[in-house]
């Protein structure tokens, strides 16, 4: 690290840009472009604006074949902070998801909630205001004591920052596998509202305009922390320790309030909010958005430390800050909406016709750069990587598959399923953000498949959801892709909105590695078949390489954040609970799937992993034709007002999908199912295989002639499996019962898992 | 054996963020203490302990510190140790 106090720069050298992670080669280029070398500050400026996570260098060839347009999408992917889509009304919706992995592996905590900080600034800077934030979290095994800490911190880290800040955290997910031990993924999203025609633009819009840095004073918070990000974990970033940003919640709030204020008094010519790379990334950004150039000054940045150096103003990533165009002659009443909400707005620039960023700090030119040349779909390198397809995908398709569960052990093994962390409840993690402020949250988190939150004034209703299951993507790359996208579309579905868009966060390990960039290019490919299929295109998002550690990458996790829309919230609105006694239990399947499934159809399960400590198989069935059918079916039964719950048959399969409906009930309601399949079929695969396109929903026994016919021609087929029951869960095959169980004795076993395992005595305990 | 009085100071790294300390420093300020420049919030943890030596009470409370007391990723810490009258061991 270099963020010692100076006026003395560094001189720079081939061995120094090596160090800062750019190649030889890269070097070459930027001296050549130059035609000189380059100073300190101008190679960190480099350095950062050409690492992964600004540039996408290795990943932009890949993501460029994914479906990017929609009658919906008010702006193209990548063109903004954030994507925005239309919801009618006059309203938009601005939302994504991004990473914060590698921070908090160093610093949990801090890592966690610098990571809600900057996504709600992602949402804000476009002028919407954030209404809610999912999070999709992976760890180690929770057996590791420091699993426990980093999974502790995180979800704190979440909860303080989102509290305090005042918007819900409506849902998300959390996984564990022994591959995220060491690399935890930490991905963030925030959702917000915004009027069409109301939005701000990350531009530094017209020459002449002067530039505000508003929001906190700058220290020498996570320097570097962008090229951080681009490299693997190892002993030596547990040493650069100086780069941890801290997190301020209250000053966010100050800040979203007073950005809005800026945005609708129509002040704000042009805006980015500070995240990776600070005031490199955002000057060169909007400079070149605009076609111009920009002229700052350092001496003008109200530093929180004495003595920083040019390199480190420019490459600090200080949290709760913005860089602004003002429009030409409101500079005062930019000074006073920023004033009244106690935050800097201090004039450090002005936009220039040079098309360059030019740098003064203590009257020298410190940098001099093109900003064309640095960003990308300008000079930013792109690069095909080599991919080659990995060799451990023969070996876990040829592991062979237990003998079949005896039919003593099924209720033993749908126990040991419930109390799998991956299945269990997270209400450790849930019940420690606030899911409800800002009034909004029809549905949070531990009752559906997707959150709903209300759109005040109107019947509509956003519904959101994030998954992706990172096993199925290492089994097999395409399908897994299309499975997060399926599944999270499916979800969306079962609480009663149409889906709309997605936004991703591509965690991969080290892109050089050709098996990673084969994994990462198929998992693309999956998910842009998947997005063609359900016409929800991708809105934007975030690529994180690098998620490796000695002991290897993470498992390929394309996380799916899945934006939808209920058109009548009290009549659409739909739950997973079972509602009532009586009620019919429906499995709805494509119209071609049989009750035996092969042998196979185990493959990736919770089941083998849980009861057999097993990864192995292909990713479960997909055919997206199927999927498209299974969601249109359901979708029309919902809007018939046929469907009293619905939830899709995921992790833990059909058993753990009637345990779960019988639990989220609050333990009152179970069922009595008799499923008719023929002896022939294996009952674990029957059982807890997670094979896709499949929903149980119930209905009232009076609506199901309703439900046949509306159902006819679709192409899927809707069994009657059994009925809703007052407090038993029992599950039948061919008039054989295997699961007898008392419905409060699995809510017990779900509902504590989680704070059992971490040794936390629970209220109930 | 004998008692001592390990003193630890934990402060955050002078480079990090100090919420806790600006929001002490605004309300300072808002009370009229115009002269104070920065404020930062820091603790102080007071144990005592049993061990054969000075230097042994020293490395315990150094290695309480590492584990728990301090987040050496953001934190740095100070210790004293003194000879205090000896206390009864808890029973």
């Amino acid at each position: 690290m270099h963020n010692t106090s100076q006026s003395q720069e560094l001189v720079v050298s081939e061995a120094l840009a090596l160090e800062h992670g750019l190649t030889a080669e890269e070097y070459g280029w930027i001296y050549e472009h130059l035609g000189r070398t380059p100073t300190w500050t101008e190679l960190g400026i480099y350095s950062v604006m050409w690492s992964e996570h600004c540039s996408y260098k290795n990943s932009i060839s890949v993501l460029k074949t994914l479906p990017r347009d929609g009658e919906v999408m008010l702006v193209g992917a990548g063109d903004e902070n954030a994507g925005l889509v239309d919801i009618g009304d006059g309203l938009a919706v601005a939302f994504k998801i991004e990473s914060h992995n590698h921070p908090s592996a160093v610093e949990p905590y801090q890592g966690a909630a610098t990571g809600v900080g900057g996504i709600h600034r992602d949402i804000f800077t476009m002028g919407a205001r954030p209404v809610c934030a999912l999070n999709s979290l992976r760890f180690g095994p929770l057996t590791s004591p420091r699993v426990r800490y980093l999974f502790d911190g995180v979800v704190r880290g979440i909860g303080d920052y989102g509290n305090s800040f005042g918007v819900p955290t409506v849902g998300g997910e959390v996984y564990f596998d022994p591959a995220y031990e060491g690399n935890p993924l930490v991905n963030a999203m925030s959702v917000g509202l915004v009027k069409v025609g109301r939005t701000s633009s990350a531009t530094a819009a017209s020459v002449g305009n002067t530039i505000f840095i508003v929001g906190s004073a700058t220290g020498r918070d996570g320097i570097h922390g962008a090229t951080f990000a681009s490299e693997e974990l190892s002993e030596e970033s547990e040493a650069r320790r100086p780069s941890v940003q801290v997190g301020d919640p209250f000053t966010e709030k100050l800040l979203l309030e007073a950005t809005l204020e800026a945005i609708r008094a129509g002040v704000v010519a042009g805006i980015q909010d500070m995240g990776a790379a600070g005031l490199t990334c955002s000057s060169c950004e909007m400079s070149a958005k605009a076609g111009v150039g920009m002229h700052l000054n350092l001496d003008l940045v109200p530093v929180r430390e004495p003595r920083m150096s040019a390199y480190e103003m420019m490459l600090s990533e200080s949290q709760e800050r913005m860089l602004i165009s003002c429009a030409p002659g409101r500079e005062a009443d930019l000074g006073a909406i920023f004033g009244k909400w106690e935050l800097h707005a201090v004039a450090i620039g002005h936009v220039t016709g040079s098309g360059r960023v030019t740098v003064e700090h203590q009257g020298r030119m410190v940098a001099d750069v093109e900003a064309e040349h640095l960003v990308l779909g300008g000079g930013a390198p792109v690069y095909k990587r080599e991919a080659r397809r990995p060799a451990y995908l023969d070996a876990v398709r040829a592991a062979p598959i237990p003998p079949d569960v005896e039919p003593g052990q099924v209720a033993g093994s749908l126990r040991a399923l419930l109390a799998a962390p991956n299945i269990a409840s997270k209400r450790w993690v849930y019940e420690q953000y606030d899911t409800m402020v800002r009034t909004g949250t029809a549905q949070g988190p531990g009752t559906g498949d997707a959150a709903l939150v209300r759109l005040k004034g109107s019947r509509k209703a956003l519904a959101v959801t994030t998954d992706c299951n990172g096993r199925y993507v290492y089994l097999d790359p395409r399908r897994g892709g299309q499975i997060a996208v399926a599944e999270a579309a499916r979800n969306v579905v079962c609480s009663g909105a149409r889906p709309l868009a997605i936004t991703n966060c591509l965690n991969f390990g080290n892109p050089y590695k050709p098996e990673v960039f084969w994994t990462f290019k198929e998992a693309v490919a999956g998910m842009g078949e998947a997005c063609r299929a359900l016409g929800t295109p991708v809105t934007g998002g975030n690529v994180s390489f690098y998620n490796e550690n000695p002991e290897g990458a993470v498992f390929p996790t394309p996380t799916i954040g899945m934006l939808g829309l209920v058109d009548d919230l009290d009549a659409h609105g739909t739950g997973a609970a079972f509602v009532a006694t009586g009620d019919l239990v429906v499995l709805l399947t494509p119209g071609a799937w049989a009750w035996c499934t092969s042998v196979a159809a185990l493959g990736g399960s919770e089941y083998l992993a849980t009861v057999h400590g097993m990864t192995a198989g292909s990713a479960p069935h997909l055919d997206l034709r199927e999927e498209v059918a299974v969601q249109a079916a359901l979708l029309r039964l919902i809007r018939a007002g046929l469907v009293r719950s619905a939830h899709d048959v995921s992790d833990g399969g059909m058993a753990v999908c009637l345990a779960e409906k019988a639990i989220f009930s609050g333990g009152h309601l179970g069922a009595r199912v008799d499923v008719s399949a023929p002896a022939t079929c294996r009952l674990d695969a029957l059982l807890f295989a997670e094979a896709q396109s499949r929903i149980i929903f119930t209905t009232e026994s009076r609506a199901w002639p309703a439900v046949e016919a509306a159902l006819s021609g679709m192409g899927v087929r809707a069994q009657v499996i059994g009925r809703v029951w007052e407090g038993a869960f029992e599950i039948a095959v061919a008039g054989e019962t295997v699961i007898k169980e008392a419905v409060p004795n699995l809510q017990a076993i779900y509902d504590h898992a989680i704070a059992k395992t971490l040794g936390i005595p629970s209220a109930a305990d | 054996m004998h008692s001592y009085k390990a003193r630890i100071t934990v402060t955050l790294r002078p480079s990090i963020l100090d919420p806790q300390g600006k929001a002490a420093h605004r309300a300072l300020t808002n009370l009229g203490f115009s002269t104070v420049q920065e404020v930062r919030v820091g603790k102080v943890v007071e144990m005592v302990l049993h061990e054969p030596s000075l230097e042994a009470a020293r490395a315990a409370a150094e290695a309480a510190c590492q584990k728990l007391l301090a987040n050496p990723v953001m934190e740095d810490y100070a210790v004293t140790v003194r000879r205090v009258p000896e206390i009864a061991a808890a029973s």
